[in-house]
């Protein structure tokens, strides 16, 4: 079973707070998910001042600056793993560094019906 | 006359389904399997007896219905074919049966779902209470009720909540959910029981029959502990309110009413547990209630016991709720200066400013200090944040009587 975990957190103090993950550690920890032969994809994003919102109505492609919604957290990163069941899954989530100074949510990735 | 499959559906039903749903892999399959199984039951073993092993037959029936229905559902969705094909090979065996029941309660109690929603998962699935009865208990409409316990399954389904009894190391924290709900039922049940709607009764009735099972299926000592503190909370009711729904004290309660037989079971736990040396929060508080169940009036209470034990719970588990039974316990030692010297503090940090004990707590000490002119503010702000109506009659009291 595959979970998106999405990591979100304040930038203002993602990389400012004592408990602050330094990138050496972030990439530790995606390599040794990658030896558990969980990880599908991983990587952090550049800050949400960055975002591009686009949206497609009536044939129409309409950019705004920014993301989707303002929030007092934003989204970081992301993992996507393969695990046997949501509880592995929270612990590879819990493992995350920055799940020390923001939040990580666990979402399982729907399959299409087709 | 009853039925005989009546006392096996008492006594078996939440065995079978918690088998049923590791067999199945589903929550609404597994009931529906079960409603089949105990349907056939009723048919068939009045004809030809009821079988040596019921419960054996009832869930070997039930996977046999939920594997008809796939087949028959197969015609439109090819893959429930594969799933029918899978359930009809799969072995099980009796063996398992017991961890299944604690299987389910850690799938109720799951942390991933809403903390509403464990509560009434838990109450529908292992205590088998009607959605309509859950609503009543939670002053919610059934509607409300059912959606929740719909969304519960859905996520264990789409996220796929694991049907198992956490390892040891996850054990604590996944225990702790399990202790928290249960509570929570019995505190939803107890803090009511003061209300006009007396079928909340039943909540802590329930509560204590999930610490019994919980306490045979896991003896841990929070386990126990938790139990205990229900048990000993419990024997107290017929003391608690007045025949016209008054509250009662404990200081003032008739302890003659106290169920002694529920105290002598809430004792021999606590004791066994605290044995254990792994105590936690439960065990302590369940000591606390302890102390007092033995005490035959409130003058003769081990009141420094009692402070000692809220010392010990601090460390563990600070809270400023903790520390305002503390002062109390410590006005009993010390007096009423000492305990509210104590509130004063918790107050001056900003903690507890809108919850009505302590400032009712606060305005007995002054009462008790002879300062009766602080004592009526305290209680008039105790008064103005009291939801409950035996509650704010019991202030009006004492107001009155200032």
């Amino acid at each position: 079973m595959k979970y998106l975990c999405l990591i979100y957190s304040n930038e203002q103090v993602l990389h400012t707070s004592p408990d602050s993950p330094a990138d050496p550690e972030c990439f530790a920890y995606a390599q040794s998910v990658r030896a558990s032969g969980r990880m599908l994809a991983a990587e952090p994003l550049q800050s949400v001042s960055t975002a591009t919102t686009v949206r497609m109505r009536n044939g129409k492609l309409s950019i705004t600056d920014g993301p989707f919604a303002e929030t007092k957290e934003q989204l970081a990163g992301f993992y996507l793993i393969e695990a046997r069941d949501l509880n592995e899954a929270v612990q590879v989530a819990g493992g995350i560094p920055a799940a020390r100074v923001g939040s990580v949510e666990v979402r399982p990735v729907r399959e299409l019906n087709l | 006359m009853t039925h005989p499959v009546e006392a096996i559906y008492r006594r078996e039903s939440r065995r079978v389904l918690a088998t049923l749903i590791r067999l199945l892999g589903d929550f609404d399959l597994a009931e529906e399997a079960l409603h089949e199984a105990f349907f056939v039951a009723v048919q068939r073993w009045s004809q030809e007896g009821v079988p040596d092993n019921p419960r054996a037959w009832l869930v070997s029936t039930g996977r046999f219905k939920a594997i008809d229905r796939l087949r028959r559902q197969a015609r439109f969705t090819p893959l429930l074919q594969e799933q029918a094909n899978a359930l009809e090979a799969a072995d099980w065996s009796d063996e398992d049966v017991e961890d299944d029941r604690l299987r389910l309660i850690f799938t109720c109690c799951h942390p991933a779902l809403a903390a509403d929603a464990q509560a009434a998962l838990t109450l529908r699935e292992i205590c088998d209470l009607t959605t309509e009865e859950i609503a009543r208990a939670f002053l919610a409409t059934p509607a409300t009720i059912a959606q929740r316990i719909v969304r519960a399954k859905g996520k264990i389904r789409e996220a796929k909540i694991p049907y198992q009894v956490p390892s040891r190391d996850e054990l604590p924290e996944r225990l702790d959910s399990v202790l928290r709900v249960i509570y929570l039922v019995f505190n939803e049940g107890y803090s009511a029981s003061m209300g006009a709607d007396m079928t909340r009764e039943d909540l802590t009735r329930e509560a204590i029959r999930l610490g019994r099972l919980l306490t045979e299926l896991l003896p841990e000592p929070e386990v126990m502990g938790l139990l205990a503190l229900m048990l000993l909370h419990e024997s107290r009711r017929p003391a608690r309110t007045t025949a016209s729904g008054e509250l009662v004290l404990l200081d003032e309660q008739d302890r003659s009413l106290w169920d002694v037989s529920m105290i002598g079971e809430g004792c021999a736990l606590v004791e066994h547990a605290l044995g254990t040396r792994r105590f936690g929060p439960y065990c302590l508080q369940a000591a606390i209630a302890a102390v007092h169940a033995e005490a035959s009036s409130a003058g003769e209470t081990d009141w420094p016991q009692i402070v000692g034990l809220y010392d010990v719970l601090l460390r563990m588990m600070p809270s400023a709720v903790i520390e305002l039974n503390r002062a109390v316990a410590l006005a009993m030692r010390d007096g009423p200066l000492a305990g509210l010297q104590q509130v004063e503090g918790i107050l001056a940090r900003g903690e507890l400013l809108d919850y009505h004990l302590a400032h009712s707590a606060r305005g007995e000490f002054y009462r008790q200090l002879g300062r009766v002119e602080e004592a009526r503010v305290a209680y008039e702000r105790a008064l103005a944040l009291a939801q409950q109506a035996p509650e704010r009659r019991f202030i009006e009291k004492r107001l009155a009587g200032l």
